[in-house]
């Protein structure tokens, strides 16, 4: 096997051949290492771990022939640089952390070694996972593996998990984690052409992973398949003492059940989702979804969210406003960047001055003013009230269905170079993720056709809290039916025509 | 919605973000054009509606008041940018 074969393997291709001795977790990490140093145009890593990297598939090999080999025993995934890795430089995107190395390790990454997994490194994002685009990463953007039929310009791969989702189309990781707060596994897994998972709120723990809006922040994975995804969602899910919002359930076995069957499911289908400004080949990919869902014997269901364009206006004071609060951590005094300065005072407001970027300085600055004195009430109560309609409307809607289709983005992945100077443009790619954020529901984006551009797009598949079976169960059932190639990017003769 | 500059440079100030003269009108515009975007929300009937605090349902845990952790001096001031022996040092504060 070459190595271009090692890193085109799904993951539970790669632990059957691991098991049968067809290459070893240091052939399988080496052949990672060698196609990200060929890769760095991407830009998708921040920070390479090749001695780590080394060290855990030498590990894994140990393991292995004492045949007490784990769960996800050698695949090399990577990490998103939000995730406080033990000895391993962890930026958030940003410059203000721009020379932090964590004492400690995040439990999600914890949980992945424990597992068995090797790291090969931390992945670009935007800054403080505010962005929809990894163009707000102090680091550089990330570029997307994929280009349009008839437009060479470099793409973006979505965000704010950018350089998680493009590792993975890119054949640079086998999985990744990223995380998603409204939108930022699912936006780029369908910029991207992969699978992108959301968990419900509260499945994995945020112990360790640097906060961004804490009553929306939920870690979850990329892969390129749905059972990769299960597989790594099973490894990083459960119960956390150290995060208050964890919630103690038992965590399934997602990929044992899973087999696509949408037999007899309800599947509900949002009016509220296709605004006339819907492009038009997004609507027809998603008429295209519920016509596989209806013939792999699901029954498709009209429903209404009525609170759905609340959501996004709603997010947009929320999460500003838990990230003012927590974001004031960042004062260069206890780690990080420090801007040194005559005066206390001064020292903060130079250090967050020149540490924060446009966009997260924008964000502080929004959720500063709707949490000042007299403006609470009128901003910051009024949306949290909106939201509790938001999460009302979908409860209503699963008394009636299983599980939601929806477009997940509402466009293919923009030029590199596009227009960014209007917020509210940008901010508009979350339009189809927030709702379900909002109400802590689970969420997958399964890549199921290309755009008039030839740009990959998904459809988003929700579903009740906790229900991460049923959310899968339908994601493969969209994956079959699609026949979407995830590495289409990297061999465009072989991408499905159009 | 409107924002004045001096009304920036008071929200920049409670943020302890240095925002520079030439950046206030600039900023000033990309805020308001937030507030102008979330006012919809003032069209929302939320009458009777309890602000929602949590995303799922639940009441937060006690533990034991037992000690889990601590003696980590060395790796808590590992990432400071100034100490002065086990303290984090900053500029004076009080003469």
């Amino acid at each position: 096997m070459t190595a271009t074969d090692l890193t085109r393997l799904g993951i539970a291709e790669a632990l059957d051949g691991l098991a049968r001795g067809a290459f070893s977790a240091r052939e399988l990490a080496t052949a990672h290492l060698e196609a990200m140093a060929a890769a760095r145009n991407l830009n998708a890593y921040i920070t390479e771990t090749p001695e780590q990297a080394l060290a855990m598939a030498d590990a894994s090999d140990a393991r292995r022939a004492k045949g007490e080999a784990l769960p996800l025993d050698g695949i090399p995934v990577a990490v998103k640089d939000l995730f406080c890795t033990k000895g391993v430089l962890t930026t958030a995107g940003s410059r203000i952390l721009e020379n932090f190395v964590p004492p400690y390790e995040s439990t999600v990454t914890a949980k992945l070694w424990a597992a068995g997994a090797v790291m090969l490194g931390k992945t670009n994002m935007d800054e403080f996972a505010m962005g929809s685009s990894n163009l707000t990463s102090y680091y550089g953007p990330v570029v997307s593996p994929w280009r349009a039929k008839d437009d060479p310009r470099p793409r973006v791969p979505g965000g704010s998990s950018g350089g998680s989702a493009a590792a993975v189309a890119a054949a640079i990781a086998m999985g990744s984690l990223g995380t998603d707060t409204g939108g930022s596994i699912r936006q780029p897994a369908s910029f991207s052409g992969i699978v992108g998972l959301k968990p419900t709120y509260g499945r994995c723990s945020r112990w360790g992973a640097v906060a961004f809006a804490s009553s929306l922040d939920q870690a979850g994975p990329f892969a390129r398949s749905v059972r990769d995804a299960a597989m790594l969602l099973r490894a990083i899910a459960g119960f956390d003492p150290q995060d208050s919002t964890s919630v103690d359930c038992p965590v399934p076995d997602y990929a044992a059940g899973l087999d696509g069957d949408v037999r007899g499911l309800r599947i509900g289908v949002p009016a509220e989702y296709r605004p006339a400004e819907l492009p038009e080949d997004i609507a027809a990919l998603w008429d295209q979804g519920i016509a596989w869902l209806r013939d792999a014997g699901a029954e498709i269901v009209d429903i209404s969210l009525p609170h759905t364009t609340c959501a996004l206006p709603a997010y947009y004071i929320i999460a500003p406003a838990e990230a003012s609060s927590n974001l004031a951590r960042y004062d260069g005094v206890r780690y990080g960047l420090r801007v040194p300065a005559d005066e206390l005072t001064e020292m903060y407001e130079a250090t967050r001055g020149a540490g924060f970027g446009a966009e997260v300085r924008r964000r502080v600055l929004i959720g500063t003013y709707v949490l000042s004195a007299g403006y609470y009430d009128a901003y910051y109560n009024k949306a949290r009230r909106v939201r509790a309609l938001i999460a009302r409307d979908f409860a209503q809607a699963f008394q009636r269905v299983d599980a939601i289709l929806t477009p997940t983005a509402p466009s293919d992945a923009f030029p590199l170079d596009a227009p960014t100077d209007d917020p509210i443009r940008m901010y508009l790619n979350d339009v189809f993720t927030v709702p379900a954020s909002m109400a802590g529901l689970p969420g997958i984006s399964v890549p199921a056709g290309l755009s008039r551009a030839g740009l990959p797009l998904g459809l988003q598949v929700l579903g009740r809290p906790f229900d991460e079976p049923t959310v899968l169960q339908v994601a493969q059932a969209l994956e079959r039916a699609a026949g979407f190639d995830p590495l289409g990017a990297l061999a465009p003769a072989l991408a499905p025509a159009k | 919605m409107s924002l004045d500059k001096d009304m920036v440079r008071r929200i920049a100030h409670l943020a302890r973000i240095r925002v520079a003269d030439d950046e206030l009108e600039p900023v000033a515009r990309d805020l308001e054009r937030i507030l102008g975007f979330v006012e919809q929300l003032n069209a929302v009937d939320t009458e009777g509606v309890e602000p929602m605090t949590s995303a799922v349902a639940m009441t937060l845990r006690q533990r034991p008041d037992v000690v889990t952790d601590g003696d980590r001096r060395e790796e808590v001031l590992a990432n400071a940018p100034d100490r002065a022996g086990a303290f984090f040092a900053v500029p004076t504060v009080v003469e």
